[in-house]
Formats: structure tokens, sequence, C-alpha cells
């Protein structure tokens, strides 16, 4: 027996690609301004960045930060008012998580489609705090006189550089998790693209 | 003898890494780019130079109206201080320009009433202000210095300078030269500084007069300036021409 199964609502399929184009600009070009004066003992290698050199990295920086905080404003609105947040990555339990981890480790974690196993809310719910993160350090960096009481907050503008990097690194490392689990289930590419898919019978 | 047209390359250096760097974007196309931009050749570079452009114009206007022209940079006390400050150029500090005190004169020019070039004796005559505040560069790191030296408006009001004018430019010893918009140059932080850390200018921090905007990245604090004018003509910037944003507010 077959039935359709649905995955994901178009808008989020849409803002998911813009944002992986954004969010590609965004981490590539920042390695590159990053690497005009490390604040860490490495630099990022000249075929991970966008550029080409500081002043082209900060023009792509700064053109790709409108698609990204254009896209995530839309994607974020939507997901509080329709209550896809809510659905997809609530409730959200440490008890759950805990199991899920522990299955994932010993390969008896089975992939559901159209439902998040407790890991993976944990971590999409992260990358969600580490995307406001970015961009909140971020618009700090970018204006530290206008917004100063932001920085402030954060304490500090050599402070927000940190947080910029760090909350960078948390969506970098998300961004990798995510891939390898595609290569794992490479379905779930196939219902981020077309949205739904026949389900066949039980794998 | 009759010399064939041989290219002597190494006298065009300057020019062709200035001419590799305009062509920012051509020259940006990385792995990564290329991936991102499927299907694209080198050609549609072009495109994405124009688009970036484009951008930058965009980002100077939302800039100019985020800047609030009453709000002040944060001042530090002298315990902050950062020691030593940073030397930044697009030279080495061996080359920073060595300008004689005694017959320096800078130069005012375009919408003002008076053109009297200025001693530094008549510049010190002027009421000084001193500020604490932070220099943060494009590259990212930042330093807090101390600076003093007469506020911009009170010289504008002073030559005559017309304040409805759109930009103020400068040209500087060392080839140099930056502009700033005119919210920016009436900004009550903003000041042409004669001293640094309660000393005259030493020279690699820009003797004899330096513009210090703590509302603006480092790159649009030019230094050694030799001449100053008032102008409605877009005078771009040693960087900027090349491709930094021209506003870089901070």
């Amino acid at each position: 027996m077959t039935a359709r199964v649905s995955l994901h609502p178009p808008l989020v399929r849409v803002t998911h690609w813009v944002n992986a184009l954004a969010i590609g600009c965004m981490l590539m070009s920042g390695w590159q301004i990053y690497d005009a004066s490390p604040l860490f003992g490495f630099r990022f290698p000249a075929w991970a960045t966008l550029g080409g050199w500081l002043g082209g990295a900060i023009a792509w920086h700064f053109a790709a930060m409108w698609l990204f905080v254009g896209n995530s404003v839309i994607y974020g609105l939507y997901g509080l008012l329709s209550g896809h947040f809510r659905r997809a990555l609530l409730p959200l339990r440490a008890g759950d998580v805990l199991r899920d981890a522990l299955d994932a480790a010993r390969f008896r974690l089975r992939h559901r489609d159209g439902e998040y196993n407790a890991v993976q809310r944990l971590s999409y719910v992260l990358v969600l705090l580490f995307g406001a993160m970015v961009v909140i350090s971020g618009l700090a960096l970018w204006k530290p006189v206008q917004f100063q009481d932001m920085a402030a907050a954060m304490g500090g503008y050599e402070v927000v550089r940190r947080i910029h990097f760090l909350a960078m690194a948390g969506i970098a490392g998300f961004i990798v998790v995510h891939l390898v689990l595609v290569l794992l289930v490479p379905r779930t590419l196939i219902g981020m693209i077309l949205g739904d898919r026949t389900a066949g019978p039980a794998e | 003898m009759k010399r064939t047209g041989r290219l002597d390359l190494h006298s065009h250096r300057p020019a062709l890494a200035r001419l590799d760097r305009r062509l920012f974007l051509r020259g940006s196309l990385s792995v990564g780019a290329l991936s991102l931009l499927t299907g694209c050749n080198l050609q549609d570079g072009d495109t994405v130079d124009r688009v970036l452009w484009a951008m930058s114009r965009w980002n100077d206007a939302v800039q100019a109206w985020l800047f609030d022209p009453n709000r002040l940079a944060p001042t530090f006390s002298p315990k902050d201080i950062t020691t030593p400050f940073p030397f930044n150029a697009f030279y080495p500090q061996d080359d920073a320009p060595d300008i004689d005190a005694s017959d320096y004169a800078l130069e005012v020019s375009g919408l003002v009433a008076e053109r009297q070039a200025w001693s530094l004796d008549r510049l010190r005559a002027l009421p000084q202000q001193s500020q604490i505040t932070r220099h943060i560069c494009i590259e990212g790191w930042s330093a807090i210095g101390q600076w003093s030296g007469v506020p911009l408006r009170a010289f504008l009001e002073r030559i005559g300078a017309d304040l409805r004018g759109r930009y103020v430019s400068f040209k500087c010893a060392d080839k140099y030269y930056a502009s700033i918009d005119m919210a920016t140059a009436l900004h009550p932080q903003t000041i042409l500084a004669l001293d640094f850390a309660g000393g005259p200018l030493p020279t690699q921090y820009g003797f004899p007069l330096k513009l210090r905007v703590p509302t603006k990245l480092g790159f649009k604090n030019p230094k050694h300036i030799v001449s100053l004018s008032v102008t409605n003509t877009y005078p771009g910037g040693y960087w900027e021409d090349q491709g930094y944003n021209w506003f870089s507010g901070s």
C-alpha cells in the first residue's frame, strides 16, 4: 500500500534553499574577512573563501546579508505564525534527547519521514538560536556606534567579534552534521526538493 | 639601438596590482563561488560585479539613514588605551612621509568662502577637543587611542564652508585620499587631530594632521592630510575606488 507522505510545506522548502545559498555566501565571505585579521591561530584556506580579497569579501558579505536576513524573517514569521515551529520542534524533553542520542550511538535510531526525533529537534532549535545570535552579533559588529547598547550588552566590540565567530562555528557544525545525515538517508534530499514522496513499504 | 616592444613588468607592478584589485569580483571567483554560480564563466563576473557595487551603494544609503548625528561613539578612560597602538597603512611604517612642520600648510578648496591655507600654529590656535575612542579597522581588529584637535564642524564654519555640500574630501602627503559625508563631518566627535596620546602626532600615526572619525572605520581616518575640499562631486577614496564600501560607518 502506498500513501502520499507530506514532508515539507512549500514555503519551508523555498526558504531552505534560499538560505542554503545565502548562508554559503555568508560563511565563505566571512571566512575571507576573518583571514584579514585572524582572531585565533589559524586561517581559512583560500579555496573555502569567497571574495578574493578583503574588499570583495565584504561586498559579498554585506550583499548576501540582505538575502540571509530577509529570507530568515519570512521563514521565522511563517514558523511562528503557522505553528510549524511548535509542531515540528516541540515538545523538546531532555529525557527524549538522551534516549534518542543513545539509540543513534548504537545505530538503532530509525529515520521517520515527517517527524523529527528528539536529537533532531534539539539541533534545529540550537541552529535557530545560533542564527539569531549570528544576526544580532553581526548587527552589533556592523554598527558598534549606532547599535552601541546592543554591543555593550554583549560585552563590547571585541567580545562581540568572538560571539559572531562562535555563532558561525555553531552553524557550520550544524551544516556538517546535517550533510552527513543527508548522505546517510539520501531520500530526505528528495523530500526537501519535492515536498512529499510516495511512501513505499517499510524499509 | 631600437628597443623592441619589451614590457618592463616590474615598473608596472603597482598598477597591475591595483587593476587586479579593481576587478575584485572577477578575481574572486574561487572554487566555492564557481560552485555557487553554476554554469557561469569568468565573463559573468562582470554581472556579479555590478550587482555587488549596486548593493554597496544601497548599503551607503541604509547607513546614511541609520547614522544618528547626535549619537556619540563610546569613550574610554586613559587606562583602556592600547599600547603600542598598531601602525596601519598601505605601505610599511618606514615609508610614512616625513613632513616639515615649518613649511606645512593645510590647503582648503571647493565650496568654502576663505581659501587661505592653514599653518599648524593657526590650527593650534583654534579651540581643541580631546577624545579617547575605539579605532575599528575594516580587517576586524580594534584599538583604543587618544586624539585631540580641532572639531571639523568648527573648522568648516570658520572657513565659511557650505554646510549643505555633500562631501568633505581629503588629500594626503602619502598619496592617500578619502572622503566623508557632510553629516559625519559635522558630527561632534569628528576632529582634525593634531595630537596623539597627549603629544604631536608621531609620523607613523599621521603627522601633522589626521582626520579622526570614531563613527567610521579606520580607513576613513586619513593621515598626513595636506588639503581639504568641500564638494558636491563624489570624490571616492583610495580604498573605496578599489571596492571598499564608501560610507563604512560604525
